[in-house]
């Protein structure tokens, strides 16, 4: 524990885990919104799950990063009493919901990284960031059957479903680029033997994503252009108004329990 | 408090095999595998529990029972400590738990079945269109179908059976 602490610059640790916290925390909360509206009640529930489970991780990941930043933030400060630019999510996690297959695209676009991701993390040199890993990766596993499950089925599905399984996809496609680009953090915590580098776990999320798109008969947009900024706090607009309700309670009434 | 009045670790085996979780109240904590350890340090009984799912929301509640029945047994001083590693998994489920799940109406779980991401043979599998072999726990029938990956805890899935029309959980391998 104490070797990883000094192999790598805590400022790039606690940026890690803000990113892998931040994804999970703001994926989850959007797709807890979708709670009592989803078009059927299976989906509801598997929806609500699914959100349960990355709220889950996030309490793991932005835990050790409050653990490691050592200021006393737990997870719940760094959840609730951040401003919107020193949240580290990628872009893709807080695109609005948009009809049931924007969501369930959003999904299985993230979980075929999130699973690569926490796959290599479960060898990381850090043994906190491991054992999380090693936890979170069995629930993705999960997640990720559920969206390329779901994503074949719309996908080569009705005409309809088709058609807003395609135009879900080419909505989504700019915004997965970024989860592959490294930035001086990345470079240190990979040094470090903590994380991989993020643009090695392209090839893998690409055969993956590639195999469940021609079993969905959908077409994976040929537009290279990637918007990028999230990793480095740089928000779309959404993000404000994911944090002015998930974070209300708290700013509102300071410290309130229940 | 002498080391010789402490109760003896096989008794608070036995005491912790009788509280039951909170959502599936058939299974006890000891069945569920759920605690991994007890030891006395010095007058303090330390439990070792991991989560089931890191999102679970009965981890509270589970802490609060353990320590509540401890409390109830004598025990004094009881101190919960978390174990992430290595994860849950639901081989640690005794196989008396699983009768108890199987009496219970929800299937338990198939070994080595749980999900692990290789969507390569996940899209065959799904293309063909063939699910997962669960009995039914109500008529034992093996025609049964997946509703959903998820039922209503993270931990089961929602299936069908084919044959006594009966919805059920199945308690998924993790």
């Amino acid at each position: 524990m104490a070797s990883a602490e000094i192999a790598v610059d805590r400022a790039a640790l606690f940026e890690f885990l803000t990113r892998m916290g931040d994804n999970t925390l703001i994926l989850g909360h959007r797709v807890s919104e979708w709670c009592g509206h989803a078009p059927v009640l299976e989906e509801d529930i598997a929806l609500a799950n699914t959100a349960l489970d990355l709220i889950g991780q996030t309490q793991l990941w932005l835990g050790l990063a409050g653990e490691v930043e050592g200021k006393g933030r737990n997870a719940d400060a760094l959840a609730f009493l951040r401003d919107a630019a020193a949240f580290r999510n990628c872009l893709l996690v807080e695109r609005p919901n948009g009809d049931f297959g924007q969501t369930l695209m959003r999904q299985f676009l993230f979980d075929a990284w999130h699973h690569v991701m926490l796959t290599a993390l479960t060898k990381s040199a850090d043994p906190r960031v491991a054992e999380i890993a090693a936890k979170a990766v069995k629930e993705a596993a999960y997640h990720l059957e559920r969206s390329s499950d779901l994503v074949i089925r719309l996908g080569d599905g009705t005409d309809e479903s088709h058609a807003r399984m395609q135009r879900a996809l080419d909505d989504m496609w700019s915004y997965v680029g970024e989860l592959f680009i490294s930035d001086d953090a990345d470079r240190a915590v990979a040094a470090a033997g903590i994380a991989p580098d993020p643009a090695s776990l392209k090839p893998e999320w690409e055969a993956i994503v590639s195999e469940v798109l021609r079993e969905a008969t959908l077409k994976a947009p040929t537009s290279a252009y990637v918007h990028k900024g999230g990793r480095r706090g740089v928000h779309t607009e959404h993000l404000g108004y994911i944090l002015a309700d998930m974070q209300f309670l708290q700013r509102a009434y300071p410290g309130a329990t229940w | 408090m002498a080391t010789a009045t402490l109760p003896s670790l096989d008794e608070v085996w036995h005491w912790l095999s009788q509280v039951p979780d909170p959502e599936i109240p058939v299974l006890s904590l000891v069945d569920l595998g759920i605690v991994r350890e007890v030891k006395w340090d010095d007058d303090t009984l330390v439990v070792t529990v991991t989560p089931t799912y890191s999102g679970c929301p009965a981890t509270g509640v589970i802490n609060l029972d353990i320590e509540r029945a401890l409390n109830a047994h004598g025990v004094a001083r009881v101190r919960l400590e978390r174990q992430l590693s290595p994860p849950w998994t639901t081989d640690w489920m005794s196989a008396e738990g699983r009768e108890k799940l199987r009496a219970y109406g929800i299937a338990p779980p198939v070994d080595d079945t749980a999900a692990d991401g290789r969507s390569l043979a996940l899209a065959r599998r799904l293309a063909s269109g063939s699910n997962l072999t669960v009995a039914c726990p109500r008529c034992g029938s093996a025609q049964t179908q997946k509703v959903s990956q998820f039922g209503s805890t993270a931990c089961k899935a929602s299936y069908r059976c084919l044959s006594c029309l009966e919805p059920f959980d199945y308690f998924k391998c993790i």
